[in-house]
């Protein structure tokens, strides 16, 4: 059906949509991250020549520059790698628990899951960070009972619970799907075979997940290694991450746009190395992500 | 331990969850009817911070912006990915996948790199001299993004139920006298509305709800993200917390809505089953 | 007989959602038993299943092991496995590595587990036992629905369980391949000299294979026998309905090996009746003898007659009631014939109520 000829050229405003906007500023990134930014040495000297012989002059100096910003990056890793953990300890019992409730009450619970999603996310760290403020909510409680006030906004913990508030749902829904699929007699032949409850854990129910822990592990940390609102709203100046270094080449004070296009071109190395990470385990690992 | 320390157990960790998860939520809400402007203490019930709220010309402006910028470019991104998705469902395989892999990127992509990536487009296109000093950023780098990192979603929806089609309907369509467009628009069209249909809802909300990408090309524009973002830079804006809580419940009503209407529908359908099924068995 | 109980079950009530599906069952299992719960779905016999592996913690009643309480023993602690309906074969393993799963989580008296040698010697052991030589590396997809039985089964056993419980094992499978694996069963439970317990709804299955047969309904125990006293001595109208075609009539017992129904009087072989008690007269069809008409103490018209291969299924209106009578002889339909039944063939019940 429809397999004619002429129905293809239907997607051609599409494929030339897709190429203007997808593939070229894609192509445009790695052309700013490899061309010398105005303000270098090489660019001022290609500029004196550019009367004489209009040449483009490739260099690695932004990407060699962003050894500089070592530590970001690490820092970015880290928080994101910890917040993504977070997530899967916190949200794998959820997954289960929601699994093996009767339909018409999952289906209540996963409306629970998703409305939080639907709030805007910069409202949703917002709150946040009125409680988590020197003289915020939390902070008054611990007061009550003679605590603090602690330190909680502008840490690195503060950053990392944005994360895990943010992205939990995230966790839990591909979770939540891959166990509907495993019968409850499956766990009753585990624990009747011998298996106790850690044991059914590791040895029946992790496996089965798979595919779910790997989709889930993806959709917290990409976005938890690019953000930078979260950093920024709860983060303070002092726990910047890769995304506020990209946001400030290209909007803020830092103005470098050739860097900064180097920059995003190693957060999306970042990105596709841990996505061919997780989808090893699982060839279907993008299921459920729409 | 027995079965039912393990559900009680169960139950007692999903209220933890669901609190961590609301908790944030009430707490803003309860404060959005709090006189004092103060996120500390609550002094007395109010309403000026929704009064406030309506009279903010900025934010009101920036809904506005919202909502038409994400119709139009909903409706733009819906024609443009419900075409794509039968053009490339009668390609070969090779070229499907090229297409579907290359959809996928702005997908799986972090958002700040399209966001990014379309800015420079944008900063390019404006050092060739397009749309003059400031370029073209504004309305329609905005609805460009917007287009773009929504037609993925139309195709990746639209596709699956295109492959469900039965291929014989289109066939006998022709059979009966329709030319090929005719057989496109009275008989396949109708069989994908309920995908297009959610298609385009999800357009409507990513639409709305995106700052990411939007913060990149908006030059000075403020859709209503980008107003909320501004707002949060100041350290008390107690508006916000009126506007949260004006979000929620509509939020929650159109969920419940469309849950009251989608079992009304179902039970509808039980009904005209068993009808069928009663009126079989008189025969 | 009471010194080899192995499994014993009192006053167990289970209750779902206020709504009781065990009343107070009480139940004894010998070892080395073949044991069969039979009744209709919903009758409790799965349910039954389910407390003796552990699944269902009883509302109240007792369920002793072997002497031993275990109402409070997790399931991964009792001396018993299962062969589940629909298998439940772990899908991430191959074949061995389900036949090996139980072994890997046992250790030896010192504590240790058990060497990788000994579990391959048992696996391969038990997979040749149920004739799956040379399927160990196979995945769990690429298996027939008896293939995927034996390897269920050959899980649960190769623990050495005291007792194995299988919950309808045979019911996805073909008719051909069913009988086949109802003998193979008997088979490895003579051979293992393991108490098996079976559920099923299948009562022909039932009556193959069992020692001992547990009819159930509505979660009570309705009779309890070796599948020769269920099928000849129904102790009420629900076993006879349910086990096997029967004819039930009604009658009155006029005295002592006297009764009467159908209009007519017949020799039997049960007393210990009030006279004149109105009972239940259960004829099973191939007890019914069919002669020339002015022979017959009972006459009745052929309506049907359908050829069931080894023998008739005829349908014979006999003073209003429908009789269900089989024989290898084919009458005509419209045909009057005449009917006798010999005394011993003529089962008395006393009335149920309801």
């Amino acid at each position: 059906m429809l397999k004619t000829k002429n129905s293809r050229w239907l997607a051609a405003p599409y494929l030339v949509w897709m190429v203007t906007f997808i593939v070229v500023p894609l192509l445009i990134v790695i052309w700013y991250a490899l061309t010398p930014s105005q303000t270098s040495a090489i660019n001022a000297a290609a500029a004196a020549d550019a009367a004489t012989a209009p040449t483009v002059v490739f260099t690695l100096e932004n990407l060699t520059q962003i050894g500089r910003y070592t530590g970001v990056f690490a820092r970015s890793l880290i928080l994101a790698a910890e917040a993504t953990a977070i997530c899967l300890v916190l949200a794998f019992p959820v997954g289960y628990a929601l699994s093996r409730l009767r339909a018409n009450k999952q289906h209540i619970m996963l409306m629970l899951v998703m409305l939080p999603m639907w709030m805007n996310f910069l409202l949703r760290t917002y709150a946040w960070m009125s409680l988590l403020e020197n003289n915020g909510l939390i902070n008054r409680l611990l007061g009550f009972f003679g605590l603090g006030p602690f330190q909680l906004i502008n840490t690195s913990g503060a950053v990392v619970l944005g994360m895990v508030y943010n992205y939990l749902p995230y966790m839990i829904l591909p979770l939540y799907t891959a166990m509907t699929k495993i019968d409850n007699s499956i766990i009753e032949a585990a624990q009747d075979l011998g298996c106790n409850l850690r044991r059914t854990v590791t040895r029946v129910l992790i496996p089965l997940s798979s595919s779910g822990i790997a989709t889930g592990i993806t959709m917290v940390f990409v976005p938890s290694v690019s953000t930078f609102i979260i950093s920024r709203m709860l983060g303070g100046g002092s726990n910047l991450l890769i995304g506020d270094l990209i946001e400030l080449q290209f909007l803020g004070n830092a103005y470098n746009l050739n860097l900064g296009s180097a920059m995003s071109l190693v957060l999306m190395v970042i990105v596709l190395l841990c996505m061919s990470f997780t989808s090893s385990f699982d060839e279907e690992s993008m299921e459920g992500v729409m | 331990m027995s079965k039912r320390t393990g559900t009680l157990m169960q139950r007692t960790y999903l209220v933890l969850i669901f609190g961590f998860m609301y908790l944030p939520i009430a707490v803003m809400i309860a404060y959005s009817f709090n006189e004092n402007r103060s996120r500390a203490v609550f002094t007395n019930f109010s309403l000026k911070w929704y009064e406030s709220l309506l009279h903010n010309d900025a934010i009101l402006s920036a809904l506005a912006l919202s909502i038409v910028l994400a119709v139009v470019s909903s409706v733009i991104a819906t024609v443009l990915g419900t075409l794509a998705a039968v053009g490339i469902n009668s390609m070969g395989r090779k070229s499907q996948l090229l297409i579907n892999n290359i959809s996928y990127v702005p997908v799986v992509n972090p958002e700040i790199i399209t966001g990014v990536s379309l800015m420079l487009l944008f900063v390019m296109a404006r050092s060739l001299g397009i749309g003059g000093e400031g370029g073209l950023f504004g309305w329609a780098t905005l609805l460009v993004a917007h287009i773009t990192f929504n037609v993925p979603y139309v195709i990746f929806n639209v596709s699956p139920k295109l492959r469900q089609l039965d291929p014989s309907i289109y066939n006998a369509a022709l059979d009966l006298g329709c030319t090929p467009s005719q057989a496109f628009f009275k008989v396949i069209v109708p069989q994908l509305t309920p995908a297009i249909l959610s298609a385009f809802l999800i357009c409507l909300t990513y639409s709305i709800d995106d700052f990411i990408i939007s913060y990149f090309n908006a030059g000075t524009m403020q859709t209503l993200p980008i107003a909320i973002y501004s707002m949060t830079r100041r350290r008390v804006s107690p508006e916000i917390n009126a506007l949260s809580a004006i979000m929620f419940v509509v939020i929650l009503s159109i969920i419940l809505i469309s849950n009251w209407v989608d079992s009304r529908a179902y039970r509808r359908d039980q009904q005209a089953v068993r009808k069928a099924l009663s009126a079989e068995g008189r025969r | 007989m009471n010194e080899n109980l192995i499994v014993s079950l009192k006053d167990i009530v289970v209750e779902f959602d206020g709504e009781k599906v065990l009343d107070g069952l009480s139940l004894d299992i010998h070892d080395k038993e073949f044991v069969t719960f039979l009744g209709p779905s919903g009758c409790g016999k799965t349910t039954t299943l389910r407390v003796i592996a552990g699944f269902i913690t009883p509302k109240s009643g007792n369920v002793f092991f072997d002497g031993q309480d275990i109402a409070d023993l997790p399931p991964y602690k009792r001396q018993v496995n299962t062969v589940f309906q629909k298998y439940a074969l772990f899908p991430h393993l191959n074949v061995f590595e389900n036949v090996a799963f139980g072994l890997r989580l046992q250790k030896d008296e010192n504590g240790k587990k058990l060497s990788e040698a000994l579990i391959r010697e048992k696996v391969l052991e038990m997979l040749a036992t149920v004739g799956l030589k040379g399927y160990e590396r196979r995945s769990i997809h690429q298996l027939s629905g008896g293939q995927q039985q034996r390897v269920a089964i050959a899980r649960s056993l190769v623990n050495s369980p005291r007792v194995l419980l299988l919950d309808e094992p045979l019911g996805a499978l073909d008719l051909k391949l069913r009988k086949e694996m109802q003998l193979e069963l008997k088979r490895l439970q003579r051979e293992m000299q393991i108490t098996f317990v079976y559920v099923t709804h299948d009562q022909e299955e039932a009556l193959t294979m069992s020692d001992t047969v547990v009819v159930m309904n509505d979660g009570h125990i309705q009779q309890i026998g070796s599948p020769e006293d269920i099928y000849n001595e129904p102790c009420n109208a629900f076993v006879a309905r349910f086990i096997g075609d029967s004819n039930i009539v009604d009658g009155v017992m006029l005295k002592d090996y006297l009764v009467s129904f159908g209009g007519q009087e017949f020799l039997c072989v049960d007393g210990g009746f009030a006279p004149n008690e109105s009972v239940q007269v259960v004829i099973r069809p191939e007890d019914v003898e069919i002669v020339p008409p002015q022979d017959g103490a009972l006459t009745g018209r052929v309506r049907e007659v359908i050829f069931k291969g080894v023998h008739f299924e005829m349908h014979v209106d006999v003073e209003g009631y429908e009789w269900l009578i089989h024989s290898t002889h084919a009458s005509q339909p419209g045909e009057i014939i005449g009917m006798n039944i010999a005394p011993d063939m003529i089962h008395i019940m006393r009335r149920t109520e309801g």
